[in-house]
């Protein structure tokens, strides 16, 4: 999933200063199952704001809703309606549903309510931690299953750097050497054939740095 | 001869090589690196200038080594993949080859979080071993990793740097051995002070033979101080430095410990000669080039060979 972490309030509140009504949107997708962006959080980031203004003396008029995605135009088109009625939004999504949104009302403020973090899992209730850099050029069937883009520190393709200690990385004691954590996998599985193997220079042109991605399916067009 | 440099000619003459290293200011002062220098020459075969290490922002690797070879002294580029992309590695390696240094050392480079800039965007787009094929690329095929010719290709005598304590412990010779199918002609350790792992690392080295195909060149770095020996031994991830070794110069009183650190290094250089394998040494006489003369005349390794 896409994870997040909650914005400062002062930060939030300094942005939504000058408008005097706004709407909360939150949304059911990633953000709901990492509790930073879902119906609930919309609810309290509302009343915490309201409490806020009214405590400064500048009341304001909050609308709590909560979209089933925010990144697909069907559920963003539910805001029509009343958009206009509002000065500003304030999105608790992640950054693209943030973007979709000023996208498609382009007459209203879009804001960050929250910092989107990164494509990870739920280690344990109240953990989570990055996966997937989404490079576009997936080379999991040769590193045991564990991604040396996104686990190691330095994105090396023939690790563990002269860093590694004890299984964690140099970066620090709780971050685990991502290839440590390969080498071990490649072990158990009986493929450290695959170790002492040159690899070929990774081509970032499918990662950001060919520029803004897209997909194009033609088969669903 | 591959790139013809100093250090690769005394290597293939059979001499047992010593480099150093000289760390380039924090500032565009040239007469930092020329007051290194001086303690340097005539000391060794060649002199590392390294590249911003520990990810704190120095005079550029190719500026020192220019600085170093006006004064007479060869110099050996260091070089991180950390801070630059492909395209700014091949175009400092043509430039520095085109300015006539002849050693390089490829490296991985520390994290960014270690220096000034913690908040510095890191590269990585190729890792150290992929540098190693690439300079070994444009040096023996004449072109560019695209395919592209080059007009004229860069000559660099090339290194690695292998760190025989970090772990995991048994995939050590086994990643040595992918730097030098990637193309290193030598190496230089990591700083050793655990004797025993790194003899355990060496038999393993020489076992498959990789010790005939590659100069190795041991890492040492004088102490200073027991205090020094513990901040090391700390605060450098895969620093491997023992008790007992620890105890040696803890035992002796604060003013006898840097004489003690000089006495222990010179011992340990003298035990790195004998051993099957090791080619050189690498004194990293870090900050404290001025003792540089004194350890490696100490060892017996003075006056350094001459090699047409």
């Amino acid at each position: 999933m896409i994870t997040g972490t909650p914005k400062p309030i002062e930060e939030i509140l300094e942005m939504i200063d000058p408008y005097e009504r706004i709407v909360v949107a939150g949304c059911y997708g990633c953000v709901t199952v990492c509790r930073v962006g879902g119906e609930k959080e919309v609810q309290v980031l509302a009343s915490t704001l309201r409490l806020a203004r009214e405590t400064a003396g500048k009341k304001i008029t909050i609308k709590e809703v909560c979209l089933e995605r925010q990144c697909d135009p069907e559920y963003i088109e539910q805001m029509r309606p009343y958009i206009h009625d509002y000065q500003a939004v304030l999105s608790i999504a992640c950054g693209a549903g943030i973007q979709f949104l000023a996208e498609k009302y382009t007459a209203t403020p879009s804001l960050p309510g929250i910092n989107t973090g990164f494509l990870g899992v739920t280690e344990r209730q109240g953990e989570w931690a990055e996966r997937c850099q989404g490079c576009g050029d997936c080379v999991l069937h040769l590193t045991g299953g564990i991604c040396p883009v996104t686990r190691c520190a330095k994105s090396l393709f023939h690790g563990p750097c002269g860093g590694s200690v004890q299984g964690h990385c140099e970066v620090g004691k709780d971050t685990p050497c991502g290839w440590q954590l390969i080498i071990d996998r490649l072990k158990s599985l009986d493929q450290m054939d695959n170790y002492v193997k040159l690899k070929p220079y990774k081509g970032w042109n499918t990662s950001r740095d060919g520029g803004p991605r897209r997909i194009v399916r033609e088969d669903m067009i | 001869m591959k790139a013809g440099s100093n250090l690769e000619k005394v290597l293939a003459a059979g001499h047992f090589a010593v480099t150093a290293e000289c760390g380039p200011p924090r500032g565009a002062d040239p007469e930092v690196v020329r007051k290194k220098a001086a303690y340097v020459k005539g000391n060794v075969d060649a002199c590392n200038v390294t590249d911003n290490q520990t990810s704190v922002v120095r005079m550029s690797s190719v500026a020192g080594c220019m600085l170093l070879k006006e004064l007479g002294i060869e110099p050996l580029l260091q070089m991180v993949v950390r801070d630059r992309n492909r395209i700014a590695l091949q175009s400092d390696l043509l430039g520095a080859s085109a300015l006539g240094v002849r050693n390089m050392l490829c490296l991985s480079g520390d994290h960014q979080k270690f220096g000034d800039d913690p908040q510095a965007k890191n590269v990585f787009d190729i890792d150290s071993m992929q540098l190693i094929h690439l300079v070994k690329t444009m040096r023996d095929e004449g072109t560019f990793p695209s395919g592209q010719k080059l007009e004229g290709a860069p000559k660099f005598f090339i290194g690695c740097a292998v760190n025989p304590f970090a772990d995991p412990f048994e995939i050590r010779v086994p990643r040595l051995k992918l730097k030098m199918m990637a193309g290193a002609d030598f190496v230089q350790t990591q700083c050793i002070y655990n004797m025993e792992k790194f003899k355990a690392y060496l038999e393993e080295a020489r076992r498959q033979g990789l010790h005939e195909k590659v100069k190795i060149l041991a890492g040492v770095t004088p102490l200073k101080s027991a205090g020094m020996a513990k901040f090391m031994k700390k605060m450098v991830a895969g620093m491997d430095i023992p008790d007992p070794v620890i105890k040696r110069i803890a035992d002796e009183p604060k003013e006898k410990q840097a004489a003690k650190g000089i006495e222990m290094c010179i011992e340990q250089i003298q035990e790195l000669k004998e051993m099957e394998g090791i080619a050189g040494v690498h004194v990293m006489a870090i900050e404290w080039e001025e003792k540089l003369q004194e350890i490696i005349g100490g060892a017996g390794l003075l006056p350094r060979p001459v090699v047409e």
